[in-house]
């Protein structure tokens, strides 16, 4: 099956007063798909989203659009609209208006026009809210007429820019959910920035992981979390333990001083690696005959699990929990093969 | 409350006798005769200067407007610029204001004259000399040179409110650089605009150095018209008085005009 992809960047590089911002970026984004940027800050996921929405002119690339290159289309001519991270409503125009704005640009009839944005401010749950000023709603409301204002112009890609960063943190999730239901009601494209892996996970279809102007991996929700491609990415995705390890053979290596049994192949011989141990995959066991022991520094109560630091063999080990140890005492820990992942080191510029 | 009564005292008391009383005093020398008779002759006088008038705010207008037209992309890309970069410009913006305002119009004087340095210079290449001072041109280039920083600081200090993703928001809904103008920094501002236009209009509308100046004696305002009543040989107070009061409620009325749009809490909206 041939998959369309809506926009695609080829080897886009971006620079900021000679700063490089993006260094050689590929990325396909497919159609209808709720694809997210996610990557810490700086890692160049915003600058990636203004290239696609033409306020960001590549040094050099291409951008294509629907399989046509954009490169020197502005903005305005563009078939994409943008959720921008503090809403930028216009303050001079109630909510109406605001929705209204880019159908009267494109003098879309008066009729068509009031029956767009009633359609849309019901889409998200605004219904009644015409006349009411801007200022006179709350963050979430405003970020609801935001994506109304956009969507209502029927883009075939929706941009958003951390567009739930300002709000706080139960908001957020029924944003999310809301946001998601949205897309798949709409079944257009949805690419979302953002730094929260959270937020990625829930509502993405497809996470294009970020880090230093490149993309590290794309991927499933699921992939990144159980594959991740990279330490960078176990490490940004979930909390991981990551410890330097020494590949003997397929499905042998050796770190804090044992060789473990695991079932990663295609290394070479006694390469370094890097080894990712997610802190819920290791389980507690009594000290004795336990492959890994150390001594438990910290406890703390995270409603789910326990979240205990256990330092051994050098490392302090992060381990995720529902049975509590007093700090200080002696514990045993195992991991089962496949929750070891190696990962190639990462080249080092 | 009974506090912030005592408090406000002095300041009440200092405008009552410096903004007060003085405008009472014109006028009652308005309506009255040196003998301190009513009379209302001195206002009807006032109507034969209607050409002088006409004039001062003919030109105050065009300054005004030609004022407009330059602050406002001015203003826009200051506004536009890093944090050091505002402060240098509005510093040169400035700083012609910390020279003397009578010596900047001689300035010009030796400029624009018949032997000043553009004639001067223009007589190198054998053209000239250009008639260029004592013409109503002079006197608006000088009403502009010298009221200009006063249109661009209040556009400029409503402009650094509007944040770029206002105006990325704009052509993301598919407006061109006009549209952006039209539907979103004009309405925006509106109160840097009204502001702006009443700082150039109404010291241009009442000056009496830069028409003397500039002007020549062919180009009587308002304000030399005022100005020749109380100091001049025409001598005659009350119909300077009047004058006065005619001006007075010609510049209200302008300024109602543009608080019209100028109001309606926008100042709020951009918080």
């Amino acid at each position: 099956m041939k998959e369309s992809n809506i926009v695609s960047l080829r080897d886009i590089s971006v620079d900021f007063d000679g700063e490089p911002i993006l260094v050689g970026l590929d990325l396909d984004i497919r159609d209808k798909e709720f694809v997210t940027l996610l990557g810490p800050s700086g890692c160049g996921k915003t600058t990636t989203l203004r290239t696609i929405g033409g306020f960001v002119h590549p040094k050099s690339g291409d951008v294509f659009f629907d399989g046509l290159r954009i490169n020197d289309l502005p903005p305005h001519k563009r078939n994409v609209n943008t959720v921008f991270q503090r809403y930028a409503l216009f303050p001079h125009l109630n909510v109406f208006e605001n929705v209204e704005f880019g159908l009267k640009l494109r003098k879309v009839p008066e009729n068509e026009r009031k029956a767009r944005v009633q359609e849309m401010l019901e889409l998200v749950n605004l219904a009644g809210y015409d006349r009411r000023n801007i200022h006179q709603l709350s963050g979430g409301q405003q970020q609801r007429i935001a994506i109304a204002r956009a969507l209502v112009n029927h883009p075939r890609v929706l941009l958003l820019d951390e567009p739930l960063g300002a709000l706080d943190l139960k908001l957020r999730k029924e944003m999310q959910i809301e946001l998601k239901r949205i897309q798949q009601t709409l079944e257009i494209t949805f690419i979302y920035v953002t730094h929260d892996q959270e937020e990625a996970l829930t509502m993405s279809d497809t996470v294009v992981v970020m880090n230093d102007g490149d993309i590290q991996q794309v991927g499933s929700p699921q992939d990144i979390y159980n594959e991740p491609k990279n330490a960078f990415v176990a490490d940004f995705i979930g909390e991981s333990n990551i410890l330097d390890g020494v590949m003997f053979e397929d499905c042998l290596v050796e770190f804090a001083g044992r060789k473990f049994d695991c079932v990663d192949k295609g290394f070479g011989k006694l390469e370094r690696v890097d080894v990712v141990i997610r802190p819920e995959d290791i389980k507690v066991i009594d000290p004795e005959n336990a492959p890994l022991s150390g001594m438990v520094e910290s406890v703390i109560f995270k409603g789910v699990h326990y979240e205990m630091i256990v330092d051994a063999h050098g490392y302090k080990w992060m381990i995720h929990s529902t049975r509590s140890e007093q700090p200080g005492a002696f514990i045993g820990m195992e991991v089962a093969p496949f929750d070891i992942h190696i990962m190639r080191k990462m080249e080092v510029e | 409350m009974m506090k912030t009564r005592a408090t406000a005292i002095p300041y009440l008391l200092w405008m009552v006798i410096f903004i007060l009383v003085p405008l009472l005093l014109v006028a009652y020398y308005a309506v009255t005769t040196p003998d301190g008779a009513f009379t209302i002759d001195y206002i009807s006088q006032v109507g034969e200067y209607t050409p002088v008038l006409v004039r001062s705010v003919w030109l105050a207008f065009i300054a005004t407007v030609l004022c407009l037209l330059i602050a406002y992309p001015l203003a826009f890309i200051i506004s536009r610029k890093s944090g050091s970069g505002q402060r240098t410009m509005v510093m040169l913006v400035m700083l012609p204001m910390w020279m003397n305002f009578l010596l900047r119009t001689y300035a010009w004087m030796t400029i624009l004259e018949k032997n000043g340095l553009i004639n001067r210079f223009l007589a190198q290449f054998g053209i000239g000399p250009l008639e260029m001072i004592n013409t109503q041109g002079a006197v608006v280039l000088g009403m502009v040179y010298n009221y200009l920083p006063f249109m661009i600081l209040p556009l400029y200090s409503v402009m650094t409110k509007i944040p770029n993703a206002l105006i990325e928001a704009a052509q993301d809904l598919g407006c061109n650089g006009v549209q952006v103008l039209i539907r979103v920094l004009l309405p925006l501002t509106l109160p840097g605009i009204s502001t702006g236009i009443i700082q150039v209009f109404v010291p241009s509308v009442s000056t009496f150095i830069i028409s003397r100046m500039l002007g020549g004696g062919g180009n009587l305002l308002i304000g030399d018209l005022i100005d020749l009543q109380f100091l001049g040989n025409a001598y005659n107070p009350n119909l300077g008085a009047a004058i006065s009061l005619v001006l007075m409620v010609m510049i209200l009325l302008c300024m109602s005009i543009t608080n019209q749009f100028g109001d309606e809490e926008k100042g709020e909206m951009l918080k």
